[in-house]
Protein backbone atom coordinates (compact mmCIF):
# COMPACT_ATOMS: atom_id res chain seq x y z
CA UNK A 1 0.00 0.00 0.00
CA UNK A 2 1.12 3.20 -0.93
CA UNK A 3 0.88 6.05 1.68
CA UNK A 4 -2.81 7.22 2.07
CA UNK A 5 -3.32 10.70 2.70
CA UNK A 6 -6.20 11.91 4.42
CA UNK A 7 -7.59 15.57 5.20
CA UNK A 8 -10.65 15.79 8.00
CA UNK A 9 -12.60 19.41 7.61
CA UNK A 10 -15.40 21.53 9.18
CA UNK A 11 -16.33 23.59 12.24
CA UNK A 12 -14.21 23.58 15.40
CA UNK A 13 -16.88 21.09 17.84
CA UNK A 14 -17.94 18.97 14.89
CA UNK A 15 -15.06 16.34 16.28
CA UNK A 16 -12.66 16.84 13.53
CA UNK A 17 -9.59 15.76 15.48
CA UNK A 18 -11.78 13.44 17.02
CA UNK A 19 -12.54 11.39 13.86
CA UNK A 20 -8.68 11.75 12.66
CA UNK A 21 -7.59 9.90 16.31
CA UNK A 22 -9.69 7.43 15.26
CA UNK A 23 -7.64 6.54 12.09
CA UNK A 24 -4.73 6.43 13.51
CA UNK A 25 -5.49 4.42 15.86
CA UNK A 26 -7.03 1.95 12.94
CA UNK A 27 -3.41 2.72 11.50
CA UNK A 28 -1.72 1.74 14.69
CA UNK A 29 -4.02 -1.21 15.30
CA UNK A 30 -2.82 -2.76 11.83
CA UNK A 31 0.53 -2.40 12.32
CA UNK A 32 0.75 0.56 9.88
CA UNK A 33 2.82 3.71 9.83
CA UNK A 34 1.19 6.92 10.62
CA UNK A 35 1.54 10.60 11.80
CA UNK A 36 -1.50 12.90 12.38
CA UNK A 37 -1.40 16.17 12.69
CA UNK A 38 -3.91 18.90 14.23
CA UNK A 39 -4.66 22.56 12.99
CA UNK A 40 -3.89 24.44 16.20
CA UNK A 41 -4.38 27.92 17.18
CA UNK A 42 -7.03 30.34 16.38
CA UNK A 43 -9.22 28.01 14.69
CA UNK A 44 -9.58 25.45 17.70
CA UNK A 45 -10.88 28.19 19.37
CA UNK A 46 -14.11 28.56 16.86
CA UNK A 47 -13.99 28.37 13.06
CA UNK A 48 -12.57 25.83 10.33
CA UNK A 49 -10.20 23.10 11.99
CA UNK A 50 -8.90 20.63 10.37
CA UNK A 51 -6.47 17.28 10.91
CA UNK A 52 -4.27 15.56 8.60
CA UNK A 53 -3.63 11.88 8.82
CA UNK A 54 -1.11 9.67 6.60
CA UNK A 55 -1.16 5.94 6.73
CA UNK A 56 1.22 4.22 5.04
CA UNK A 57 3.74 0.80 5.27
CA UNK A 58 6.21 2.76 4.95
CA UNK A 59 7.58 5.90 7.39
CA UNK A 60 6.01 9.00 6.45
CA UNK A 61 7.91 11.99 5.00
CA UNK A 62 5.85 15.23 5.23
CA UNK A 63 3.22 15.09 7.66
CA UNK A 64 1.25 17.61 6.56
CA UNK A 65 -1.92 16.71 3.70
CA UNK A 66 -1.80 19.68 1.12
CA UNK A 67 -3.43 17.34 -1.82
CA UNK A 68 -5.54 14.55 -0.25
CA UNK A 69 -6.62 11.06 -1.37
CA UNK A 70 -9.10 11.08 0.89
CA UNK A 71 -11.44 14.34 2.15
CA UNK A 72 -14.03 14.31 4.45
CA UNK A 73 -15.33 17.79 4.63
CA UNK A 74 -18.27 19.08 7.28
CA UNK A 75 -18.75 22.23 6.30
CA UNK A 76 -19.37 24.47 3.07
CA UNK A 77 -16.33 26.18 3.59
CA UNK A 78 -14.26 23.55 4.00
CA UNK A 79 -15.54 21.35 1.06
CA UNK A 80 -14.82 25.11 -0.83
CA UNK A 81 -11.87 24.91 -0.10
CA UNK A 82 -10.32 22.01 -0.31
CA UNK A 83 -12.20 19.88 -3.15
CA UNK A 84 -10.06 21.58 -6.01
CA UNK A 85 -6.74 20.16 -3.82
CA UNK A 86 -8.01 16.90 -3.71
CA UNK A 87 -5.55 14.08 -5.61
CA UNK A 88 -7.37 12.28 -9.20
CA UNK A 89 -8.74 9.37 -8.48
CA UNK A 90 -8.92 10.61 -4.65
CA UNK A 91 -12.82 10.00 -2.78
CA UNK A 92 -14.44 12.71 -0.72
CA UNK A 93 -16.95 12.53 1.60
CA UNK A 94 -19.25 15.04 2.76
CA UNK A 95 -22.64 15.68 4.81
CA UNK A 96 -24.98 16.79 2.77
CA UNK A 97 -27.13 18.07 5.01
CA UNK A 98 -25.06 21.09 5.56
CA UNK A 99 -22.99 20.80 2.30
CA UNK A 100 -24.35 21.92 -1.24
CA UNK A 101 -21.60 20.17 -3.44
CA UNK A 102 -21.00 22.34 -6.38
CA UNK A 103 -18.24 20.43 -7.91
CA UNK A 104 -17.82 19.79 -11.50
CA UNK A 105 -14.54 17.85 -11.19
CA UNK A 106 -15.04 14.25 -12.65
CA UNK A 107 -11.83 12.82 -12.03
CA UNK A 108 -12.76 12.49 -8.09
CA UNK A 109 -15.77 10.39 -6.84
CA UNK A 110 -17.96 12.66 -4.26
CA UNK A 111 -19.45 10.55 -1.59
CA UNK A 112 -22.49 12.75 0.15
CA UNK A 113 -24.49 11.36 2.75
CA UNK A 114 -26.95 13.57 5.33
CA UNK A 115 -24.79 12.39 8.21
CA UNK A 116 -25.96 15.38 10.10
CA UNK A 117 -30.00 14.69 9.88
CA UNK A 118 -29.31 11.05 9.99
CA UNK A 119 -27.27 11.57 13.70
CA UNK A 120 -30.03 13.46 14.60
CA UNK A 121 -32.84 10.84 13.59
CA UNK A 122 -31.05 8.32 15.07
CA UNK A 123 -30.61 10.28 18.47
CA UNK A 124 -26.35 10.41 18.12
CA UNK A 125 -26.12 14.00 19.04
CA UNK A 126 -22.66 14.66 17.58
CA UNK A 127 -22.36 11.18 15.26
CA UNK A 128 -22.02 12.85 12.33
CA UNK A 129 -18.23 12.69 12.22
CA UNK A 130 -18.67 8.91 12.99
CA UNK A 131 -21.18 8.42 10.24
CA UNK A 132 -19.14 9.41 7.65
CA UNK A 133 -16.32 7.31 8.78
CA UNK A 134 -18.36 4.10 8.69
CA UNK A 135 -19.11 5.60 5.14
CA UNK A 136 -15.64 5.83 4.25
CA UNK A 137 -14.95 2.28 5.41
CA UNK A 138 -17.81 0.71 2.88
CA UNK A 139 -16.36 2.69 0.00
CA UNK A 140 -12.53 2.27 0.52
CA UNK A 141 -10.08 -0.61 1.62
CA UNK A 142 -8.54 1.12 4.29
CA UNK A 143 -9.33 -0.38 7.63
CA UNK A 144 -12.20 -3.54 8.16
CA UNK A 145 -15.06 -2.64 10.54
CA UNK A 146 -13.31 -4.44 13.46
CA UNK A 147 -10.24 -2.48 12.87
CA UNK A 148 -12.46 0.62 13.00
CA UNK A 149 -14.32 -0.68 16.55
CA UNK A 150 -11.26 -1.05 17.81
CA UNK A 151 -9.74 2.15 17.05
CA UNK A 152 -13.02 4.08 19.02
CA UNK A 153 -12.65 1.87 21.60
CA UNK A 154 -9.12 3.23 21.93
CA UNK A 155 -10.18 6.77 21.52
CA UNK A 156 -13.42 7.52 23.24
CA UNK A 157 -12.08 7.81 27.12
CA UNK A 158 -12.72 5.35 30.00
CA UNK A 159 -15.07 8.31 31.55
CA UNK A 160 -16.54 7.62 28.77
CA UNK A 161 -16.92 4.72 27.69
CA UNK A 162 -20.88 3.75 27.87
CA UNK A 163 -20.74 5.93 24.49
CA UNK A 164 -18.97 3.36 22.70
CA UNK A 165 -22.52 1.35 21.42
CA UNK A 166 -23.77 4.93 19.81
CA UNK A 167 -20.23 4.98 18.04
CA UNK A 168 -20.92 1.22 16.71
CA UNK A 169 -24.29 2.55 15.77
CA UNK A 170 -22.79 5.58 13.64
CA UNK A 171 -20.59 3.72 12.00
CA UNK A 172 -23.41 1.13 10.63
CA UNK A 173 -25.66 4.16 9.34
CA UNK A 174 -23.00 5.19 7.82
CA UNK A 175 -22.65 2.06 6.47
CA UNK A 176 -25.85 1.25 5.52
CA UNK A 177 -26.04 4.92 3.23
CA UNK B 1 8.32 -3.20 21.30
CA UNK B 2 4.85 -1.40 22.49
CA UNK B 3 4.04 1.33 20.27
CA UNK B 4 1.95 3.71 21.70
CA UNK B 5 0.47 6.59 19.34
CA UNK B 6 0.89 10.08 21.29
CA UNK B 7 1.54 13.88 20.81
CA UNK B 8 4.99 14.87 20.59
CA UNK B 9 4.77 17.04 23.40
CA UNK B 10 2.89 14.38 25.46
CA UNK B 11 5.85 11.86 24.13
CA UNK B 12 8.45 13.99 25.60
CA UNK B 13 7.56 14.77 28.88
CA UNK B 14 6.54 11.22 29.49
CA UNK B 15 10.43 10.12 28.19
CA UNK B 16 11.62 12.98 30.53
CA UNK B 17 10.11 11.11 33.56
CA UNK B 18 10.95 7.75 32.18
CA UNK B 19 14.45 9.33 32.28
CA UNK B 20 14.19 9.96 35.60
CA UNK B 21 13.54 13.82 35.40
CA UNK B 22 11.97 14.69 38.82
CA UNK B 23 12.10 18.15 38.96
CA UNK B 24 9.40 20.33 35.79
CA UNK B 25 9.00 23.89 35.94
CA UNK B 26 7.42 25.52 33.25
CA UNK B 27 4.68 28.27 32.30
CA UNK B 28 2.46 27.88 29.79
CA UNK B 29 2.82 28.93 25.62
CA UNK B 30 1.27 27.80 22.55
CA UNK B 31 2.56 25.28 20.55
CA UNK B 32 4.28 23.57 24.07
CA UNK B 33 1.63 24.04 26.76
CA UNK B 34 0.67 19.99 26.13
CA UNK B 35 3.86 19.41 27.52
CA UNK B 36 3.39 21.21 30.65
CA UNK B 37 -0.11 19.70 30.99
CA UNK B 38 0.96 16.18 31.26
CA UNK B 39 4.15 16.84 33.18
CA UNK B 40 1.22 18.83 35.57
CA UNK B 41 -1.03 15.25 35.32
CA UNK B 42 1.82 12.29 35.74
CA UNK B 43 4.83 14.20 37.59
CA UNK B 44 3.32 14.23 40.91
CA UNK B 45 2.62 10.11 40.72
CA UNK B 46 5.99 9.28 39.28
CA UNK B 47 7.38 11.06 42.38
CA UNK B 48 8.68 14.26 41.33
CA UNK B 49 7.63 17.79 41.43
CA UNK B 50 5.39 19.81 38.60
CA UNK B 51 5.59 23.49 39.78
CA UNK B 52 4.22 26.20 37.06
CA UNK B 53 6.12 29.62 37.92
CA UNK B 54 5.28 33.10 38.01
CA UNK B 55 7.01 33.30 34.71
CA UNK B 56 9.32 31.75 32.28
CA UNK B 57 12.54 33.60 34.33
CA UNK B 58 11.30 32.07 37.47
CA UNK B 59 10.95 28.58 36.06
CA UNK B 60 14.92 28.85 34.72
CA UNK B 61 15.77 29.88 38.00
CA UNK B 62 14.22 27.30 39.58
CA UNK B 63 15.83 25.02 37.47
CA UNK B 64 18.90 26.07 38.35
CA UNK B 65 18.27 25.76 41.87
CA UNK B 66 17.03 21.88 41.65
CA UNK B 67 19.78 20.74 39.12
CA UNK B 68 22.35 22.61 42.07
CA UNK B 69 21.27 19.48 44.32
CA UNK B 70 21.89 16.53 41.53
CA UNK B 71 18.48 15.62 40.50
CA UNK B 72 17.61 15.91 36.76
CA UNK B 73 15.99 19.07 36.22
CA UNK B 74 13.69 20.26 33.21
CA UNK B 75 12.03 23.29 31.54
CA UNK B 76 10.19 23.90 28.51
CA UNK B 77 8.68 26.68 26.27
CA UNK B 78 8.43 28.17 23.16
CA UNK B 79 10.63 30.86 21.40
CA UNK B 80 9.46 34.05 23.05
CA UNK B 81 9.52 32.41 26.21
CA UNK B 82 12.77 30.69 25.96
CA UNK B 83 14.42 34.44 24.80
CA UNK B 84 13.26 35.07 28.43
CA UNK B 85 14.80 31.73 29.90
CA UNK B 86 18.23 33.15 28.33
CA UNK B 87 19.83 34.62 31.58
CA UNK B 88 19.41 31.89 33.35
CA UNK B 89 20.36 29.17 30.84
CA UNK B 90 23.51 31.39 30.75
CA UNK B 91 24.00 30.78 35.19
CA UNK B 92 23.11 27.12 34.44
CA UNK B 93 26.02 26.87 31.91
CA UNK B 94 28.25 29.10 34.24
CA UNK B 95 27.47 27.26 36.96
CA UNK B 96 28.59 23.61 35.42
CA UNK B 97 25.36 22.21 36.30
CA UNK B 98 23.34 19.43 33.94
CA UNK B 99 19.81 20.37 33.08
CA UNK B 100 17.44 20.16 30.18
CA UNK B 101 15.92 23.11 28.53
CA UNK B 102 13.02 22.46 25.55
CA UNK B 103 12.29 24.47 22.91
CA UNK B 104 8.61 24.00 20.77
CA UNK B 105 9.70 26.19 18.10
CA UNK B 106 7.00 29.17 16.91
CA UNK B 107 7.31 32.22 14.60
CA UNK B 108 9.51 35.38 15.69
CA UNK B 109 10.56 37.46 16.25
CA UNK B 110 9.36 39.01 19.13
CA UNK B 111 5.91 37.41 20.12
CA UNK B 112 5.86 36.30 16.00
CA UNK B 113 3.18 33.78 15.82
CA UNK B 114 2.41 30.33 17.21
CA UNK B 115 3.11 28.18 14.06
CA UNK B 116 5.92 25.74 13.62
CA UNK B 117 9.37 27.82 13.35
CA UNK B 118 13.23 27.21 12.63
CA UNK B 119 14.58 30.33 13.32
CA UNK B 120 15.69 29.87 17.09
CA UNK B 121 18.72 28.08 15.30
CA UNK B 122 21.22 31.28 15.77
CA UNK B 123 20.17 31.47 19.75
CA UNK B 124 19.98 27.78 20.28
CA UNK B 125 23.81 27.32 18.84
CA UNK B 126 25.27 30.85 19.08
CA UNK B 127 24.49 32.48 21.79
CA UNK B 128 21.33 31.64 24.29
CA UNK B 129 22.41 33.99 27.33
CA UNK B 130 25.74 35.93 27.30
CA UNK B 131 29.30 34.23 28.12
CA UNK B 132 31.10 31.89 26.75
CA UNK B 133 29.58 28.98 26.26
CA UNK B 134 27.68 26.36 24.66
CA UNK B 135 24.37 24.01 24.88
CA UNK B 136 24.25 20.40 23.61
CA UNK B 137 21.54 21.02 20.92
CA UNK B 138 19.46 18.18 19.26
CA UNK B 139 16.83 18.60 16.72
CA UNK B 140 14.32 15.88 16.74
CA UNK B 141 12.39 15.00 13.42
CA UNK B 142 9.83 12.50 14.43
CA UNK B 143 7.76 11.29 17.58
CA UNK B 144 10.27 8.99 18.72
CA UNK B 145 13.35 11.46 18.14
CA UNK B 146 11.17 13.77 20.99
CA UNK B 147 11.65 10.78 22.93
CA UNK B 148 14.90 9.50 22.07
CA UNK B 149 16.87 12.77 22.27
CA UNK B 150 15.27 13.76 25.54
CA UNK B 151 16.62 10.31 27.04
CA UNK B 152 19.78 11.75 25.48
CA UNK B 153 20.17 15.24 26.03
CA UNK B 154 19.31 13.87 30.05
CA UNK B 155 22.32 11.75 29.98
CA UNK B 156 24.78 13.89 28.19
CA UNK B 157 24.12 17.05 30.22
CA UNK B 158 24.80 14.73 33.49
CA UNK B 159 28.05 13.20 31.47
CA UNK B 160 29.53 16.73 30.96
CA UNK B 161 27.89 18.77 33.33
CA UNK B 162 26.43 21.59 31.09
CA UNK B 163 22.64 22.39 29.87
CA UNK B 164 21.25 20.19 26.63
CA UNK B 165 18.87 21.54 24.73
CA UNK B 166 15.92 20.00 22.51
CA UNK B 167 15.04 22.55 19.50
CA UNK B 168 11.66 21.30 18.46
CA UNK B 169 8.73 22.73 16.67
CA UNK B 170 5.01 22.98 16.66
CA UNK B 171 4.66 20.79 14.16
CA UNK B 172 6.52 17.76 16.08
CA UNK B 173 5.18 19.17 19.11
CA UNK B 174 1.39 18.86 17.72
CA UNK B 175 1.34 16.13 15.30
CA UNK B 176 1.17 12.14 16.90
CA UNK B 177 2.73 9.18 15.87
CA UNK B 178 3.47 5.81 17.16
CA UNK B 179 6.43 5.85 19.94
CA UNK B 180 8.06 3.56 21.66
CA UNK B 181 9.72 3.85 25.54
CA UNK B 182 13.24 2.82 25.61
CA UNK B 183 14.89 1.62 29.12
CA UNK B 184 16.84 3.67 30.97
CA UNK B 185 18.94 4.13 33.47
CA UNK B 186 18.83 7.34 35.31
CA UNK B 187 21.62 7.08 37.81
CA UNK B 188 24.72 5.98 35.82
CA UNK B 189 26.68 8.93 36.84
CA UNK B 190 27.46 10.17 40.66
CA UNK B 191 26.95 13.57 41.28
CA UNK B 192 28.22 13.16 45.13
CA UNK B 193 31.53 15.47 44.33
CA UNK B 194 29.69 18.57 43.38
CA UNK B 195 26.09 18.17 44.58
CA UNK B 196 24.65 20.57 47.10
CA UNK B 197 22.42 18.04 48.49
CA UNK B 198 23.11 18.95 52.53
CA UNK B 199 26.73 18.25 53.78
CA UNK B 200 25.09 16.64 57.30
CA UNK B 201 28.38 18.56 58.67
CA UNK B 202 30.18 14.92 56.85
CA UNK B 203 31.69 16.81 54.39
CA UNK B 204 32.59 20.38 53.35
CA UNK B 205 30.58 22.23 51.74
CA UNK B 206 29.26 21.92 47.98
CA UNK B 207 29.19 25.71 46.83
CA UNK B 208 27.55 26.53 43.23
CA UNK B 209 28.28 29.58 41.63
CA UNK B 210 28.97 31.13 38.36
CA UNK B 211 30.92 34.30 39.81
CA UNK B 212 34.97 34.93 39.78
CA UNK B 213 35.70 38.36 40.64
CA UNK B 214 39.42 37.52 39.51
CA UNK B 215 39.95 37.53 35.73
CA UNK B 216 42.21 34.67 35.51
CA UNK B 217 40.39 32.80 37.58
CA UNK B 218 37.20 33.07 35.68
CA UNK B 219 39.47 32.54 32.81
CA UNK B 220 40.62 28.89 34.13
CA UNK B 221 36.89 27.87 34.56
CA UNK B 222 35.82 28.95 31.17
CA UNK B 223 39.03 27.16 29.56
CA UNK B 224 38.43 24.00 31.22
CA UNK B 225 34.62 24.60 30.12
CA UNK B 226 36.29 24.42 26.53
CA UNK B 227 38.14 21.69 26.85
CA UNK B 228 34.87 19.60 27.57
CA UNK B 229 33.45 21.31 24.47
CA UNK B 230 36.23 19.70 22.61
CA UNK B 231 35.54 16.02 23.87
CA UNK B 232 31.94 16.85 22.83
CA UNK B 233 32.65 18.01 19.17
CA UNK B 234 34.69 15.02 18.81
CA UNK B 235 32.04 12.45 20.31
CA UNK B 236 28.91 13.36 20.02
CA UNK B 237 27.89 14.43 16.52
CA UNK B 238 25.12 12.78 15.24
CA UNK B 239 23.61 12.95 11.69
CA UNK B 240 21.48 10.78 9.31
CA UNK B 241 23.00 10.69 5.66
CA UNK B 242 20.08 9.51 2.91
CA UNK B 243 21.03 8.55 -0.02
CA UNK B 244 24.06 10.73 -0.29
CA UNK B 245 26.20 8.31 -1.91
CA UNK B 246 26.31 9.07 -5.90
CA UNK B 247 24.20 12.81 -5.18
CA UNK B 248 24.75 15.44 -7.09
CA UNK B 249 22.77 18.11 -4.70
CA UNK B 250 23.18 17.50 -1.23
CA UNK B 251 19.78 19.01 0.41
CA UNK B 252 20.55 19.85 3.97
CA UNK B 253 17.49 20.34 6.65
CA UNK B 254 16.77 19.06 10.12
CA UNK B 255 13.71 18.59 12.52
CA UNK B 256 10.52 19.00 10.80
CA UNK B 257 11.64 20.48 7.44
CA UNK B 258 13.76 17.22 6.67
CA UNK B 259 10.41 15.33 6.64
CA UNK B 260 9.25 17.41 3.93
CA UNK B 261 12.65 17.61 2.03
CA UNK B 262 12.87 13.59 2.33
CA UNK B 263 9.80 13.49 0.46
CA UNK B 264 11.16 15.71 -2.26
CA UNK B 265 14.32 14.34 -2.45
CA UNK B 266 12.54 10.68 -3.15
CA UNK B 267 10.42 13.09 -6.01
CA UNK B 268 13.66 14.27 -7.38
CA UNK B 269 15.21 10.20 -7.71
CA UNK B 270 11.74 9.27 -9.25
CA UNK B 271 12.50 12.14 -12.29
CA UNK B 272 16.32 10.53 -12.43
CA UNK B 273 18.14 13.72 -10.46
CA UNK B 274 20.73 12.32 -8.47
CA UNK B 275 19.45 14.84 -4.84
CA UNK B 276 20.49 13.41 -1.44
CA UNK B 277 19.69 14.76 2.14
CA UNK B 278 21.91 15.28 4.72
CA UNK B 279 19.91 15.87 8.20
CA UNK B 280 21.94 16.90 11.08
CA UNK B 281 20.17 15.24 14.56
CA UNK B 282 22.97 17.34 16.59
CA UNK B 283 22.99 20.99 15.67
CA UNK B 284 25.88 22.29 18.03
CA UNK B 285 28.02 20.63 17.65
CA UNK B 286 27.33 20.29 14.14
CA UNK B 287 28.47 16.97 12.48
CA UNK B 288 31.05 18.29 10.34
CA UNK B 289 32.75 15.17 9.70
CA UNK B 290 29.08 13.76 8.42
CA UNK B 291 28.39 16.37 6.30
CA UNK B 292 31.58 16.23 4.38
CA UNK B 293 30.81 12.48 3.95
CA UNK B 294 27.64 13.55 3.05
CA UNK B 295 28.74 15.91 0.31
CA UNK B 296 31.76 13.72 -1.25
CA UNK B 297 30.27 13.92 -4.83
CA UNK B 298 27.86 16.84 -4.94
CA UNK B 299 28.63 19.86 -6.86
CA UNK B 300 25.55 22.27 -5.02
CA UNK B 301 24.23 22.12 -1.29
CA UNK B 302 20.72 23.14 -1.00
CA UNK B 303 20.20 24.13 2.63
CA UNK B 304 16.03 23.60 3.38
CA UNK B 305 14.79 25.89 6.54
CA UNK B 306 11.63 27.05 8.44
CA UNK B 307 13.66 30.80 8.77
CA UNK B 308 15.12 32.80 6.63
CA UNK B 309 18.42 30.44 6.34
CA UNK B 310 20.29 30.09 9.96
CA UNK B 311 22.31 26.89 9.06
CA UNK B 312 23.49 28.59 5.55
CA UNK B 313 26.85 29.41 7.34
CA UNK B 314 27.51 26.62 9.43
CA UNK B 315 27.03 24.48 6.29
CA UNK B 316 29.80 26.93 4.34
CA UNK B 317 32.03 26.41 7.35
CA UNK B 318 31.51 22.94 7.67
CA UNK B 319 32.74 21.96 4.00
CA UNK B 320 34.99 24.83 3.78
CA UNK B 321 33.00 26.92 1.29
CA UNK B 322 34.29 24.25 -1.34
CA UNK B 323 30.94 24.02 -2.87
CA UNK B 324 28.00 26.38 -3.43
CA UNK B 325 25.87 26.34 -0.84
CA UNK B 326 21.78 27.44 -1.75
CA UNK B 327 19.13 28.39 0.38
CA UNK B 328 15.39 27.87 0.32
CA UNK B 329 13.05 28.51 2.99
CA UNK B 330 9.82 29.80 4.64
CA UNK B 331 9.69 31.70 7.87
CA UNK B 332 6.68 32.94 9.92
CA UNK B 333 5.35 29.46 10.79
CA UNK B 334 4.47 28.63 6.91
CA UNK B 335 5.97 24.99 6.18
CA UNK B 336 7.46 24.59 2.82
CA UNK B 337 5.71 21.85 0.50
CA UNK B 338 7.44 19.18 -1.11
CA UNK B 339 6.83 20.40 -4.30
CA UNK B 340 8.03 23.94 -3.72
CA UNK B 341 11.44 22.33 -2.45
CA UNK B 342 11.17 19.90 -5.71
CA UNK B 343 11.29 23.07 -7.96
CA UNK B 344 14.30 24.11 -6.41
CA UNK B 345 15.85 21.08 -6.91
CA UNK B 346 14.95 20.72 -10.30
CA UNK B 347 16.46 24.55 -10.92
CA UNK B 348 19.68 23.74 -9.24
CA UNK B 349 19.78 20.05 -11.24
CA UNK B 350 18.83 21.86 -14.47
CA UNK B 351 22.17 24.67 -13.47
CA UNK B 352 24.74 20.90 -13.24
Amino acid sequence: MATTEILLAGFGGQGILFAGKILAYCGLTDGKELSWLPSYGPEMRGGTCNCSVCISDKPIGSPLVLTPDILIAMNQPSFDKFVKEVRPGGKVFYDSTLIEADCDRTDIELFGIPSQQLADDNALRGGSNIILLGKLIKETELFSVETMKKGIEKVVPPSKAALIPNNFKAIEIGMSN
Amino acid sequence: MERNLMKGNEALAEAAIRAGCKCFFGYPITPQTELAAYMAKRMHKAGGVFLQAESEIAAVNMVLGAASTGVRAMTSSSSPGVSLKSEGVSYIAGSDLPAVIINVQRGGPGLGGIQPSQADYWQATKALGHGDFQLIVYAPASVQEMVDFVVKAFDRADKYRMPAMILADGLLGQMMEPVSFPEINADAYDKSSWAADGHKFKREHHIINSLYLKPDELENSIVERYKRYDIIKETETDAELYLTEDCDILLCAFGATARVVKSAVNDARALGIKAGLFRPKTLWPFPVKEINEAAKTAKTLLSVEMSMGQMVDDIRLAINCSRPVEFYGRTGGVIPTPAEVLEQIKRIGGTL
